[in-house]
């Protein structure tokens, strides 16, 4: 194999991370704060896929790329108040379970309304076509779509690091009961982390909707690769997770490329084992006192 | 647990009453059991996971074929009543086969898309005696080495799939002395295609460019197409299955290749998924609904009407082979498997909604029948979301053998076990 494919395989596979990132900071967002490990995460990429194909009619793929997550994240805050902050304080298994039955409920729902055979949609028009960088040629919509993953990720962050909202949200990661003790209620910041994780989930699925299939198990297909991002970057670290998602997108990249296509998604796993044998907290992982 | 101490005697009435009262619902269903004015045919198949959305199509047309059937009088003047379960996997498809046979006491499974469910019921099948009808499964191994006595196959197998498509390759000169650079699933059905697809392509003086095996999880296939644009292949195959060939499909528009595009196994509900301008090449079916014959044009208008969307090619497989177990039980007014299987193995006809009859060749209990070679429309030819292709004549042509696309003996043999 030439050194050129080689470099394009690996430029691919950190685009290819990427996209799990969406997925994977809202579960850790959301773990991190609340101790819950939403297994129903993937069921709102799912439902963000699902609107962008009937919002789309009416507002097109720009319209749908606004509105779409927005409902996502409203959904979001609903399951937080009515589900979620029943289970803050309880065995993590518990709240498992429940998010669990909440995929299976969200799938199925999916599945009675829009039936269970895949749906059409495509890339819009204005979006189709293909970039060259060097002679590195590249699908232009997913250059686009890098670009706004990326804006995102770094939105977040600096939502994370340098407002208020955010270090109220880092002090109640590492410690919620000296929080509580300063008088500041954690219950909105959970609302607001809820619908900002479930929502990215919710963009996840509207980005992805031209170019994967849409069916109602499709969230199934991302979470298993999404949380093992997570444990790789390890807990309550944003850079932790990026590094994991790009390291995952690059593995499995490189070993389709050099033609050991069939083991690319065993490689990742076998990736999270040796990153939990060496550093049982992940790659980054900080020490949060509540969960060791 | 905590709770021991909080079971109260209330809760204990109301446990008890719950009790009482599922009995009280579930004992009327035991009685119809074994009533004589119903006869009982068991429907397995995936409702769920990535084969789910054909499971789904196969589901209503077996619905649609009852309901036929019984306004046509029933089974010997039975009522027919349908089970339907979702199979989910082999290990649950063998447990509910042998509960629909044992508890329900159907008369025959009709059914399964995955090879392996396929497999596991077979064995149910045989041990219980009772007909089993594979509607989905292709693997050459269920008709060779797994074959048993007591299943049938409506769907083709394998062979069939990549000898009816094959032609059309041959015809547009993609093979001898070609590159080809295939991209299998990397299960099972996959393995067997792979193996089907590379006799063909040696025996007709082709080569591969390139061969990769893709993890049944991959929804990606970036890595993949960036491979086969720099191995500049005559032909991409694709041995893939369920949502990965509308997932290719998608990314392989987005990437904008235009290498020749074909696949051995294919279902049209996936050429609908990937839509108008991403669904290109040629793939085979074992039927579609632009067929124009009169028993293929009532089966779409029925089934539009009844669920406001035509049939793909999983509807029919379950659809027929429905209506060939009605047909076989009336014409011997009896339901005993052993019957019903001795009337097939003498090579009875059956119409199969197509130009010719079908029947069950009695060496591997394989339908023959014609097939069909489906090739993308440009997309300024698409006239709606449905009519995205246009099909080969039959294959075999109406002067050939049916048998000759299906596997010969040396390529595929099978002892039934005694």
């Amino acid at each position: 194999m030439s050194t050129m494919l080689l470099a394009q395989q690996i430029l691919n596979g950190l685009l290819d991370g990427v996209y799990y990132l969406l997925i994977a900071l809202g579960l850790s967002l959301i773990f991190s704060l609340g101790g819950i490990v939403n297994l129903a995460h993937g069921a709102f990429y799912a439902i963000g896929a699902y609107l962008t194909l009937v919002l789309s009619p009416y507002l097109g793929f720009g319209g749908s790329f606004v509105a779409a997550p927005v409902v996502v994240a409203l959904m979001g805050v609903v399951i937080e108040r009515t589900l979620f902050r029943r289970f803050y304080r309880s065995d993590p298994i518990l709240s498992l379970l429940m998010t669990f039955g909440l995929a299976m409920v969200a799938e199925q729902a999916l599945r009675m309304i829009f039936g269970a055979p895949p749906l059409s949609y495509s890339i819009p028009t204005w979006l189709r076509g293909q970039v060259a960088i060097g002679s590195f040629i590249y699908s232009f919509y997913r250059v686009v779509l890098l670009g706004i993953a990326i804006t995102c990720i770094a939105a977040l962050w600096l939502l994370l690091q340098k407002t208020s909202f955010g270090r109220v949200v880092r002090a109640g990661v590492q410690n919620p009961d000296m929080v509580g003790a300063l008088g500041i209620s954690l219950q909105p910041y959970m609302s607001a982390v809820a619908a900002l994780g479930i929502g990215l989930a919710g963009l996840a699925g509207v980005l992805l909707a031209p170019i994967y299939s849409i069916h109602p198990a499709m969230g199934q297909e991302i979470i298993t690769p999404a949380f093992v991002v997570v444990v790789i970057g390890g807990l309550g670290s944003f850079w932790g997770v990026v590094a994991a998602a790009l390291l995952v997108g690059l593995v499995k990249g490189v070993m389709v490329g050099i033609g050991y296509s069939a083991a690319s998604t065993a490689a990742i796993y076998l990736l999270m084992l040796l990153v939990l044998l060496f550093r049982p907290r992940g790659l980054f992982g900080e020490r949060i006192t509540r969960f060791e | 647990m905590s709770n021991n101490s909080q079971f109260t005697r209330r809760s204990l009435l109301k446990t008890a009453g719950g009790i009482a009262l599922v009995s009280g619902i579930s004992a009327p269903a035991i009685l119809r059991a074994q009533t004589a004015d119903v006869i009982k045919i068991g429907h397995l198949t995936p409702r769920t996971g990535f084969l789910g959305p054909l499971g789904e199509y196969a589901a209503m047309a077996a619905d649609l074929a009852v309901e036929e059937i019984n306004a046509a009088g029933g089974m010997m003047g039975r009522k027919v009543e349908l089970l339907k379960e979702d199979s989910v996997n082999p290990q649950t498809a063998s447990t509910k086969a042998e509960r629909m046979i044992e508890r329900d006491k159907v008369a025959c499974i009709i059914g399964e898309i995955s090879s392996a469910s396929c497999l596991t019921i077979a064995q149910v099948a045989s041990r219980t005696k009772t007909l089993f009808i594979n509607t989905g499964g292709n693997s050459d191994a269920l008709r060779g080495k797994d074959c048993q006595r007591y299943m049938f196959h409506v769907e083709s197998q394998n062979s069939m799939y990549v000898k009816t498509v094959g032609r059309s390759f041959l015809r547009d000169g993609l093979v001898k002395g070609k590159k080809w650079y295939s991209l299998t699933a990397d299960y099972a059905f996959g393995h067997d295609l792979l193996k089907v697809s590379k006799r063909f392509m040696e025996a007709n003086g082709g080569n591969f460019a390139g061969d990769d095996l893709v993890p049944t999880d991959a929804t990606d296939f970036s890595a993949y197409l960036l491979k086969i644009r720099e191995a500049k292949p005559d032909l991409v195959v694709i041995n893939l299955a369920g949502n990965q060939i509308t997932n290719f499909l998608k990314q392989y528009a987005e990437f904008g290749l235009t290498f020749p595009v074909g696949g051995f196994g294919f279902d049209t509900a996936l050429a609908w998924a990937a839509g108008k301008g991403n669904f290109v090449g040629t793939w085979p079916v074992v039927w579609h609904h632009l067929l124009d014959t009169p028993g293929s044009k009532a089966f779409v208008t029925a089934f539009t009407n009844k669920y406001k969307k035509p049939p793909e090619n999983q509807a029919w497989g379950d659809y027929v082979a429905t209506k060939i177990v009605a047909k076989a039980i009336n014409d011997l007014k009896s339901a005993e498997s052993p019957k019903i299987i001795e009337h097939f193995e003498k090579g009875a006809k059956f119409d199969v909604l197509k130009t010719r009859e079908g029947y069950f060749r009695a060496s591997d209990h394989q339908l023959m029948h014609e097939m069909y070679a489906v090739t993308a429309l440009p997309a300024d030819k698409i006239k709606n979301q449905w009519d995205i292709f246009a099909s080969s004549p039959a294959v075999p042509a109406a002067n050939e053998d049916l048998e000759i696309i299906a596997a010969t003996k040396e390529e595929n043999s099978c002892t039934f076990p005694s």
